[in-house]
């Protein structure tokens, strides 16, 4: 080969190489994609219903239930305005707690129970991720109107 | 009294740094002799007056001084004293005053270490990097003062979060800084050359090993990091793709390129504007680092709590600083290139791929770190990136470039011969092959594709970067000895080698196991009995904790006691989670207590990990030879 075939050869390989390694990374990345619902939507059956996705909101007080002697548990979640229910097995994170912000990563089982696979629970007591902040406070500002009695009610499926 | 020293200090460093940064930039325009000298004892006089504000901040630490809110907020009367010293720089205010800090002593460093360096280009170094001071001395003093009085003072402080409570972690950031500003003085190196029109092979002499330096401490930092997490986090991972991590990641695998680069432009004169750019990207990616650590954009366990004020200044200073050397190169960088011609197989041309992959490598993690934002602002909704994805992208470009490593540290500058290479690592291949099927046969008794892959890459560079130390301990008499720096580099390369054993192995071979378990319990886990013999009060001096006693035996042959604890910090009421980890060279047995799930039943999780070890050991293996490479004598001579 002329040397001007061979730098040809050597970059049509490097295009074909290049292309192929795109493609397999857009490919990962699609399957990787994890959408971030917030629990009304969840509950009012807009979810991604063939792949993971994450709720996160606040521990409800009291709906932790855990199985003696198992690492099955579950509570409930809520946005303020909607709760979903929660399954989960496993170690919990240390700053799982009652009405502390969570986030939980799994998908939609039977019975509108949501199957997590991982829990996250923050750091720092004070931090609470952005998206439920923002989840929270969405709901948090429809309230104010009328703090005593709800404008919005949770609509289900 | 003491914080308004370090306050008034701040103020005092701030007004020196603009001396430094007009001065001398003046000075080396009109080629004035004084304007030009000021640039030393300046910087001088911005370092000591940062270091008096730094000690007066770590004075009131020390002292418990409650009347300081930053103080107040992140210490207590109970914490142990190496706390107190690190807590100065556990958050935004103070962590902010130790890169400042960082940045005065490497700008002092570079002063004092430069005599053979032309007046103009140091002046205009050291005109840069007071640039920089100035713009973080301003956004620490209008945004994010750490001597902010806290009236009427606190009883006792909220305490430093227990996570921090480590030694790892007091000292993980300041070796990850030291790494990350470090890039600024191959940034000031790269717009003073720009500045001055003039870059030659002296250029890239001066700030290769600056460079190598900040490299070096940024792999540490970095390592270190992984090691907290890893024993500290409770959950036994040691990477976890989060935007943080990535945020320091980029800045190393641009500046690997940026040192590779530069050792071209040394040698060859070549690639000039292209290692001017990766200057300009290593310190950039540092800053966007800052960026998305500080302000809050991005989901991560890391980020500091949210404020836009400092985001927006932060974000201002990054588009000045990006956007400015981005303009200055598309002006002036085309008229500093050469064109001198290698043949297909050199050097050259495996330092090109090798700058080509790790580019690719760092636009994939940028891509994926910022994809979540940017999908955002489309309107997408709010997604995130899996670490699976990370895992898959990340490797596509590093295969071939640990592959390329092996046949390109041996290859000539210029030209060369095909026979002579071949020759040379023939054998080193095969053997590696044979490696890296039968090792993992022989200890574990499975393979599998990546598992091949990984311990041929492994072999493969810890055979290719042995060959030139053992030639030079085999050499027969008079032949020359191997130099500081290609020992640094095949030193560097050995522990990239022993990094990829790790990470192969404890991916295919580690085992992780949530469990319920009592008291008196055994269970077994990849092969190993796991005994719960008690749980047990302990007091800390700051905590409480329940410990559990867990003994490990191998086919009941007693290996080792790990302690885990689950802690409870008396100020702040968080629980935490302290590993117990049983360390070999070859394995760590890892339990972590999880909570009570029952009448004296516990959650765990055990952990065997096969190799782990040789991650970070590996990665200080790198740091060590780049240090190595530093310290050769004939780097400091100069060429004319």
């Amino acid at each position: 080969m002329k040397p001007r075939q061979q730098r040809m050869l050597a970059v049509g390989l490097a295009v074909v190489g290049v292309a192929v390694a795109a493609g397999l990374t857009l490919r990962a990345f699609e399957e990787n994609m994890m959408f971030f619902v917030d629990v009304s939507d969840v509950v009012a059956g807009d979810y991604p219903s063939e792949r993971n996705f994450r709720i996160g909101g606040l521990v409800v007080a009291g709906s932790i239930e855990r199985e003696e002697g198992s690492l099955d548990l579950s509570f409930r979640v809520t946005d303020t305005r909607c709760e979903i229910d929660v399954s989960y097995t496993g170690v919990l994170p240390d700053l799982f707690r009652e009405g502390q912000g969570v986030v939980a990563h799994g998908r939609m089982g039977n019975e509108g129970v949501f199957i997590a696979d991982k829990i996250l629970a923050k750091h720092d007591e004070n931090y609470m991720a952005p998206e439920v902040a923002e989840s929270l406070g969405k709901h948090v500002q429809d309230q104010t109107a009328s703090l005593s009695s709800r404008t919005e009610e949770c609509e289900t499926e | 009294m003491i914080p308004e020293i370090g306050h008034f200090a701040l103020i005092l460093a701030l007004a020196l740094a603009a001396c430094q940064s007009v001065l001398p930039l003046v000075g080396a325009h009109r080629n004035d002799a004084a304007l030009m000298s000021v640039a030393r004892s300046a910087t001088f006089g911005q370092f000591f007056f940062v270091a008096v504000s730094f000690v007066c901040l770590t004075i009131a630490f020390l002292e418990s001084d409650f009347s300081v809110l930053y103080v107040a907020n992140h210490s207590q009367l109970a914490l142990p004293t190496l706390y107190k010293v690190s807590a100065v720089w556990s958050a935004h205010e103070g962590s902010l005053l130790l890169w400042i800090l960082l940045l005065a002593a490497w700008t002092a460093a570079v002063a004092k270490f430069s005599s053979d360096v032309p007046e103009p280009l140091i002046a205009r170094v050291i005109g840069v990097l007071g640039l920089l001071s100035v713009g973080f001395l301003l956004f620490a003093l209008l945004t994010s003062n750490p001597f902010d009085r806290l009236v009427p003072a606190a009883m006792d402080g909220a305490d430093l979060n227990p996570l921090l409570q480590d030694p790892g972690l007091a000292i993980h950031p300041p070796l990850l800084y030291v790494g990350y500003v470090g890039f600024s003085v191959a940034f000031a190196f790269a717009i003073a050359a720009m500045i001055g029109g003039d870059l030659d092979q002296n250029w890239a002499r001066w700030t290769r090993p600056w460079t190598v330096i900040a490299w070096a401490f940024l792999t540490m930092g970095i390592a270190l990091g992984s090691w907290w997490a890893y024993y500290e986090l409770g959950w036994g991972g040691w990477w976890f793709w989060d935007p943080v991590e990535n945020a320091s990641f980029m800045p190393w695998l641009m500046g690997t390129a940026l040192i590779h680069s530069l050792a071209v432009t040394e040698r060859r004169g070549l690639f000039k504007s292209w290692t001017l750019l990766l200057a300009i990207s290593a310190f950039s990616l540092s800053l966007l680092g800052t960026f998305l650590v500080r302000s809050g954009i991005i989901v991560s366990v890391h980020a500091f709590a949210t404020d836009p004020t400092r985001g927006f200044f932060i974000l201002t200073f990054l588009a000045i600083v990006v956007v400015g050397a981005l303009v200055l190169y598309a002006w002036r960088a085309p008229a500093l290139d050469s064109t001198v011609g290698f043949s297909p197989l050199s050097r050259e041309t495996f330092l090109l791929l090798n700058n080509v992959l790790l580019v690719v490598a760092t636009t994939l993690v940028l891509l994926g770190t910022l994809a979540p934002l940017i999908v955002e602002m489309l309107n997408g909704g709010k997604i995130s990136i899996g670490p699976p994805w990370f895992q898959v992208a990340f490797l596509i470009p590093m295969v071939p470039l640990v592959l390329l490593l092996g046949i390109g540290m041996h290859t000539a500058w210029r030209k060369q011969n095909e026979g002579p290479l071949m020759k040379l690592l023939r054998l080193p291949a095969i053997a590696a092959l044979l490696i890296g099927v039968i090792l993992p046969l022989l200890f574990y008794g499975r393979v599998s594709l990546m598992l091949v892959i990984g311990c041929f890459a492994a072999a493969w560079i810890v055979i290719s970067s042995l060959i030139q130390p053992y030639r030079s301990w085999r050499r027969k008499d008079g032949a020359a000895a191997i130099s500081r720096s290609a020992l640094g580099m095949s030193i560097s390369h050995l522990g990239m080698g022993l990094f990829i054993v790790g990470v192969t192995i404890v991916s295919a071979f580690g085992v992780e196991s949530d469990r319920a378990m009592r008291v008196g319990q055994t269970l077994e886990v990849a092969g190993l009995e796991f005994e719960l013999r008690e749980l047990r009060q302990v007091q800390g001096p700051n905590y409480a904790a329940i410990e559990g006693v867990v003994e490990v035996r191998d086919d009941g042959d007693y290996i080792g006691t790990v302690r885990p604890q689950k802690r409870q910090y008396r100020v702040q009421k968080n629980l935490m989670t302290e590993a117990g980890i049983h360390p070999t060279w070859n394995k760590d047995l890892f339990v972590a207590l999880g909570e009570q799930v029952g009448d004296g039943v516990w959650s765990v999780r055990i952990q065997y990990k096969p190799m782990i070890r040789f991650i970070w050991i590996g990665a200080f293996v790198m740091a060590l030879g780049g240090l190595i490479a530093v310290s050769d004598r004939r780097r400091r001579r100069v060429t004319s």
